[in-house]
């Protein structure tokens, strides 16, 4: 475990990520232009789809098949159990549970990438479709949350203006679109475009960290006003569905390093889809309790210290180590 | 060159509200609009710009009776729970025809 977890934090993302927080402590100016911000975002999106389309193409179905099957499932369980925790234990309200639990029903595709970085650089080889799943768990844990704080507190637009806000969203057109893309060009086309999507993909994720560092630092202050039970639940949940994720996907077949990724997947919170969601469709519910929670407690939480957990539980469900 | 006086809408908001806004301002009969980034602070302090991405300013030419069912429909669907600031200016256009 603490090899794993020296080798996590003196990792290039996790150094980028602590680097971005230190620089905002120090009320520095630095600050990556938004438009930087959205084209890195855009690149890594798109190579992470590409990628994954490629090693898709390679891929049998009776392969992907049980890990899909779990990734589903888990995207139906989280956002309902972050829900009760919150309304039952936290005495949260409909919306705001709801709100919440919608950011935790789906994933974050940047601890995703962190995951992955993780899991090759301590010797695993996830299975090359791990991407795909990513695009699974997105968007049904938002709508389960959603529609569970709609009919209890009633909602802004109608959930299916959502749907299509998701679908068509940048990480949703990027991750399907490059997975397409991937799968159709093959190694022959990967070959052409790896020196740009792979060669540059751990450098720009550095710098992506970078400004997440500095934006969840930002949110730093807002800490004081969620609570303490949200800031355990920004810890332990994740870690209960990381947990939970990896003893799925070992189950469903998967690899260590793919039970990690899955769990990661699991254990993350979104920051990018869900806020505009639950904005639109709790409007009563509070933005500082969300995007606090997801971006200020669980994403440091797993890119530092969560991640290593999640590979060492995979590895004890492995009968490894 | 003769102008016209015609009502000036502007709404200053979250930029979640971007397309829901743009609707609202059609189905009132608006026929174009100007979007703008928009930074700043208000009574909601920083909420009004706590969803990534910055707010947005909204600017549509319309004729003085839609100003004032924009400004009702914007109060009823939006004002309880969004940082939304709205306000009408009279101004003076040249090609008046084309807003009214």
């Amino acid at each position: 475990m603490a090899s794993a977890l020296v080798s996590n934090l003196l990792s290039p993302v996790v150094l980028a990520f602590v680097l971005g927080v230190v620089t905002r402590l120090m009320r520095s100016e630095l600050q990556l232009p938004k438009d930087l911000y959205t084209s890195l975002s855009i690149y890594l999106l798109f190579a992470l789809g590409l990628k994954g389309g490629v090693e898709l193409s390679h891929a049998s179905v009776a392969s992907i098949a049980g890990p899909a099957a779990v990734t589903l499932l888990l995207g139906c369980i989280t956002p309902v159990t972050s829900y009760l925790v919150l309304r039952r234990l936290g005495r949260f309200g409909a919306a705001d549970s709801a709100a919440i639990a919608a950011h935790y029903g789906s994933v974050s595709a940047v601890t995703f990438i962190a995951a992955q970085a993780f899991v090759v650089s301590v010797g695993e080889e996830p299975e090359g479709f791990m991407p795909t799943l990513l695009t699974l768990l997105e968007s049904p844990g938002i709508h389960i949350a959603l529609a569970i704080g709609v009919l209890q507190a009633g909602g802004g637009q109608p959930l299916r203006e959502t749907l299509h806000e998701i679908l068509t969203g940048r990480t949703m057109i990027l991750l399907v679109g490059g997975l397409i893309v991937g799968f159709l060009m093959g190694e022959t086309g990967w070959h052409a475009v790896a020196p740009f999507f792979d060669g540059g993909f751990k450098g720009a994720l550095m710098l992506f960290l970078l400004e997440m560092g500095i934006v969840a630092a930002d949110r730093i202050g807002d800490l004081r006003h969620v609570g303490r039970f949200l800031l355990a639940f920004g810890i332990l949940m994740p870690i209960a569905h990381g947990v939970l994720a990896a003893g799925l996907g070992t189950v469903a077949g998967l690899s260590v390093g793919g039970s990690t990724m899955l769990a990661a997947m699991a254990a993350s919170a979104s920051y990018i889809a869900a806020p505009p969601a639950a904005r639109m469709n709790l409007p009563t519910a509070n933005p500082t309790y969300y995007l606090t929670s997801a971006l200020a407690i669980t994403f440091p939480f797993n890119v530092t210290l969560g991640i290593p957990l999640y590979y060492e539980v995979s590895r004890a469900f492995h009968g490894v180590g | 060159m003769h102008t016209a006086t015609v009502s000036l809408v502007t709404i200053v908001a979250e930029s979640v509200l971007l397309d829901h806004l743009v609707d609202l301002l059609r189905e009132h009969g608006a026929s174009g609009y100007t979007v703008h980034d928009a930074r700043g602070q208000g009574s909601r302090g920083r909420r009004v710009g706590e969803i990534p991405g910055d707010n947005v300013r909204i600017e549509s030419l319309v004729a003085t009776d839609v100003a004032q069912h924009v400004l009702e429909a914007l109060s009823v669907r939006y004002f309880a729970n969004y940082a939304v600031v709205a306000w009408v200016t009279d101004v003076r256009v040249a090609r008046g025809e084309k807003y009214v």
